[in-house]
């Protein structure tokens, strides 16, 4: 039986989780709507309008900014992916002392702060004589994302069974037959939200691209940041809506489709999460 | 043996991009520009400007810690104790934000704050007067606040949900009030989410330059800001890496907290 007092006590944290919530969604609505309004001032609504969002298509800037963002999110998170799976195999197979110390330097980059990660790396590339541009970008991104592939695809591994793989060497497969058609299906899953994961974190990134990008090269963030700096233009509400738009869909999609089988608030969890037990 | 030939890629890059990179930092903060050993740029954090930019980015993210952990608990519990599960719809709502870019977070403060932002122009139509909103510390805080929040939410909730009921109704069955299983129950064993939320929060929050640039102006330095400043503006690397150096200080201090406190990875984002 509900009591007077149990259903206050109800009301009342209803109230607060609508209070959270509009404290989290308002500013993002709020920039939503201006995205669609036909006047430069921020207090007024000028009638609907499309206007930004051609004008964000037609800016050339923000395409090619778009055109790197993507480029570096998919190439990083590939290369990240295929790096990271490999070492994975290897410690895994390790012997605990090495495996500690490498799961040590595993963990630096997601322990650190941004900003330190993005200096060190702009020293680096300056002391190894690479000019800051495309490439740096592209190699810091590949640094910070193969760990998080490399978490991912671990605990896969730990629950494969050694003997099958075993077994399949002696009913005759060499080892990298045995490998692909036997240990690498029961670890696809993790390889594949590592690879999700790595590609999030790429779109990310600000901080870190922020100091090993050149000039003359943006990414959608560094874009941004240098616009925002100098007055904030409409058709940076479209693209902001637009991206919000996006990472909604996306992450509806990983989280709620029934079949795909991928951890998605798992993944949620992990991004930006700076410190896992996972030996 | 082949199998650890798989690994080389990775230690190649991981010594190349990670640890030289490292080893510059400290290279860089413990010489000057002739490469001359010296701790000229450590001690200048003592200096009255270096100081006065580390003990404000302190105190904010101290206060922007504070009051994330105070919004944050009571909301871990409610989502918790409606039992929505791990995969739930009001779970993801909460978090989603997190996924948003953070500059765009930070830019929709931007625009309700400004002098002629939206809560400015909300205020003159009721004919209230205009309030100097951005460009103060409160807005610096609010920036961290609204950015780190979900990074608190969340390892307390999954630390909640481990919770067992029974130990709840056990302790109201022997008389505790609300007040009681707060304070005996609730707190002590959601210490690991706590405290890994605070790390979360106050890491970020201590090293940032985007937010107190966007909200706080060019008035208020932060250290992040100082750093950021010695590398693209100002070219004094060696004074910017031994600042950096301070900074990593805090970080190894609060990842020893974690270490200590939350020895299984309880309280992880899992």
């Amino acid at each position: 039986m509900k009591t007077t007092k149990d259903r206050l006590k109800r009301i009342v944290e209803n109230f607060y989780l609508v209070l959270i919530m509009i404290f989290l969604y308002a500013p993002i609505a709020t920039l939503m709507v201006l995205s669609f309004s036909n006047s430069k001032s921020r207090t007024q609504w000028g009638g609907f309008t499309l206007r930004w969002y051609g004008e964000m298509f037609e800016s050339s800037t923000i395409m090619a900014a778009l055109q790197n963002t993507l480029i570096i999110a998919f190439a990083s998170a590939l290369i990240a992916t295929v790096i990271g799976t490999a070492a994975a195999i290897a410690i895994n197979s390790m012997k605990p002392l090495p495996k500690t110390v490498i799961m040590g330097i595993t963990n630096i980059p997601m322990l650190n702060a941004d900003i330190v990660t993005g200096i060190s790396l702009m020293l680096a590339f300056i002391a190894f004589g690479i000019s800051l541009g495309f490439e740096t970008i592209l190699i810091a991104h590949i640094t910070f994302n193969i760990p998080y592939v490399i978490l991912s695809v671990m605990p896969k591994l730990k629950q494969t069974n050694k003997s099958v793989y075993e077994a399949a060497m002696d009913l005759g497969a060499p080892p990298v037959q045995a490998f692909f058609k036997v240990v690498f299906p029961d670890i696809l899953p993790g390889v594949l939200s590592g690879f999700l994961l790595a590609f999030t974190m790429s779109l990310d990134d600000f901080i870190i691209t922020h100091f090993t990008k050149g000039a003359g090269i943006n990414t959608l963030s560094t874009l941004i940041y240098s616009e925002v700096r100098r007055g904030i233009k409409p058709s940076m509400y479209a693209l902001s809506t637009i991206i919000f738009v996006t990472v909604l869909i996306l992450l509806i999609i990983t989280n709620f489709a029934p079949h795909w089988k991928l951890p998605g608030i798992c993944l949620t969890g992990l991004k930006n999460h700076r410190r896992q037990e996972y030996l | 043996m082949s199998k650890k030939l798989l690994s080389g890629p990775y230690l190649i890059w991981m010594v190349g991009f990670t640890v030289i990179p490292l080893i510059l930092i400290v290279y860089y903060g413990l010489t000057d520009k002739n490469g001359v050993f010296t701790l000229a740029n450590i001690i200048s954090i003592a200096s009255a400007e270096h100081s006065k930019a580390l003990w404000l980015s302190l105190g904010l993210s101290f206060v922007s810690t504070l009051v994330c952990l105070l919004l944050a608990y009571p909301l871990a519990m409610i989502l918790r104790k409606r039992n929505i599960g791990k995969g739930s719809f009001v779970v993801f709502i909460f978090i989603l934000p997190m996924w948003m870019n953070f500059l765009l977070r930070t830019l929709a403060w931007q625009t309700l704050l400004e002098r002629n932002g939206v809560i400015n122009g909300l205020l003159s139509a009721l004919h209230l007067p205009s309030q100097s909103l951005i460009n103060t510390p409160g807005a610096i805080v609010l920036g961290m606040v609204y950015n780190f929040l979900p990074f608190m939410v969340l390892p307390i909730y999954n630390v909640l949900c481990k919770i067992d009921d029974n130990t709840i109704n056990a302790a109201k069955d022997l008389g505790a009030n609300f007040w009681q299983t707060l304070f005996l129950i609730w707190l002590p064993l959601s210490v690991p989410g706590i405290i890994s939320g605070i790390t979360m929060v106050f890491v970020p929050a201590l090293t940032t330059f985007v937010i107190s640039n966007l909200l706080g102006g060019s008035k208020i330095l932060l250290i992040g800001n100082v750093i950021e400043q010695e590398f693209t503006k100002g070219s004094n690397w060696h004074l910017g890496s031994g600042l950096s150096l301070v900074l990593m200080v805090f970080i190894l201090a609060s990842m020893a907290l974690i270490a200590k406190y939350d020895k299984n990875g309880e309280g992880t984002a899992f």
